[in-house]
């Protein structure tokens, strides 16, 4: 089996920003893995600007962001990229598997950092009756349609949750030339960045339904209409408050889950109602030597804190290899 | 007259208080820095917006490059420029900051690359 002093899961903001700390405080050995055939993770389905004010001093756009970070790692010396390479397994010896093009490769690593970002929530989690007709997508997935694959999801839109990704892609939609109808938000403010509603909504004309829900889904193949209610204090419907909203395409943005499978794998132990690592402190998890940082370790607003805090977990990964080998070369 | 409104320069989003006469402002309170202000100004007199989408490729490892004004544009020209952008398609690889159209609909500013895009994989010699 191969020994790899540091080993990376994952190409995004976290990952990259990860191995630049570690490859700064010392550490000579690092394998950066990430399934996509490029770096930046999700930041390359980001296409709008607001990345890097704070980092950068600069408004950057999410490729943009991306950018400044690959340069980064290309020139740091002692990281080497795999890309199309996708983590099968982890143990808590910190052992893994991983998939590229035409082999399966395994490795035993010194040290873990798990950058594996977060999943969307989805329409089964909140949920919502009705029928199951096509046209009904997660917003990030959407915004990967089309940002990245250049496809357009429909015609007239309805956007169920306000945070900055449904907010963002409400612009998106309206650019591209889509009738986006309505944002339903249950709360009483939206979830996103006030400035998301004003250039995103305000600027299209798009309205915005606080304390609203969607109370159905319907469709006979492909999405017709959705059903809307007003809500208490307690998010019951207010009787005869409902209304419909016709429309071909509905876009789910309530929240995102950090992804840990290979954490939970290696047998960690997890919280289950937020599924992040266990753990006294940030990018720290259970398993001494494994390490999570990003959106896999607590869900972020900013790219910019991702990158901060990431350091600190590509540091604390240096210190706790320095600390292993100085404690063997004791036991020697 | 008095005007509300969100400074929309940064993820703060302080909540502005803009004194106007007619399309002259007069005051502004509320900003935590000196971009607030400007922002106000420019939103009374002629709002302005970076626009950010993307381009159609062909024969590029992605189908689409993502691109951006390099300076923000009438606000009232966004539609504008998205139907220009799509009679866009590019074909041959680019860095990130590459100009795809110079003084972009004689705006002043230039359509530019926010990534770098090389030739299809199954062209191009693989790296890994």
């Amino acid at each position: 089996m191969i020994k790899r002093e540091l080993v990376i899961v994952g190409g995004g903001p976290a990952g990259m920003a990860a191995a630049i700390a570690a490859a700064e405080s010392g550490v000579k050995d690092i394998l950066l893995l990430e399934r996509d055939q490029h770096l930046g993770g999700i930041l390359n389905q980001c296409i709008h600007p607001g990345f890097g004010l704070h980092r950068f001093k600069a408004e950057l756009t999410g490729p943009e962001y991306a950018d400044r970070f690959i340069k980064l790692v290309r020139d740091s010396s002692g990281i080497e990229v795999s890309l199309r390479s996708f983590v099968v397994k982890l143990t808590g010896e910190k052992r893994l598997s991983y998939l590229k093009p035409g082999a399966l490769e395994e490795i035993e690593a010194g040290a873990v950092i798990l950058a594996t970002g977060a999943r969307e929530r989805t329409r089964e989690m909140i949920p919502i009756p009705g029928s199951r007709p096509a046209g009904i997508y997660p917003a990030g997935l959407a915004q990967k349609m089309i940002n990245m694959e250049g496809w357009i999801p429909g015609r007239e839109a309805v956007i169920i949750g306000s945070g900055d990704i449904g907010l963002i892609m409400a612009r998106r939609m309206a650019l591209e030339g889509m009738k986006v109808k309505a944002v339903i938000e249950i709360q009483k403010t939206s979830r996103g960045l006030v400035r998301n509603v004003v250039q995103c909504l305000e600027d299209f004309g798009i309205p915005l339904y606080l304390r609203h829900r969607v109370t159905g889904i319907h469709g006979a193949g492909r999405v017709e209409k959705v059903n809307v209610a007003e809500v208490d204090d307690e998010y019951r419907d207010k009787p005869g408050s409902g209304f419909e909203i016709k429309c071909d395409t509905v876009l789910i943005s309530v929240g995102l889950i950090p992804e840990n499978e290979l954490l939970e794998m290696a047998g960690a132990e997890m919280d289950e109602k937020t599924n992040t690592p266990a753990a006294p402190e940030v990018n720290l998890t259970s398993i001494p030597g494994i390490f999570a940082c990003g959106n896999a370790c607590k869900i972020y607003d900013l790219a910019d804190w991702v990158s901060r805090d990431s350091e600190k977990a590509g540091k604390m990964a240096a210190e706790y290899l320095k600390k292993v080998l100085s404690n063997q070369r004791r036991d020697l | 007259m008095k005007r509300l409104m969100t400074c929309i320069e940064c993820p703060q989003g302080c909540r502005l208080s803009v004194e106007t006469g007619g399309l002259r402002v007069i005051s502004v309170t509320g900003h935590r820095c000196p971009r607030g202000e400007n922002y106000a100004r420019q939103e009374v007199e002629a709002p302005m917006r970076t626009l950010t989408t993307a381009v159609l490729t062909r024969g590029l490892e992605l189908k689409m490059l993502p691109v951006r004004t390099s300076k923000p544009i009438p606000k009232d020209r966004l539609q504008e420029a998205m139907e220009a952008v799509k009679r866009i398609t590019l074909t041959s690889p680019v860095k990130t900051g590459a100009v795809i159209a110079e003084n972009f609909l004689g705006l002043g500013v230039d359509l530019t690359a926010t990534r770098e895009l090389n030739i299809e994989s199954r062209y191009a010699v693989w790296q890994n």
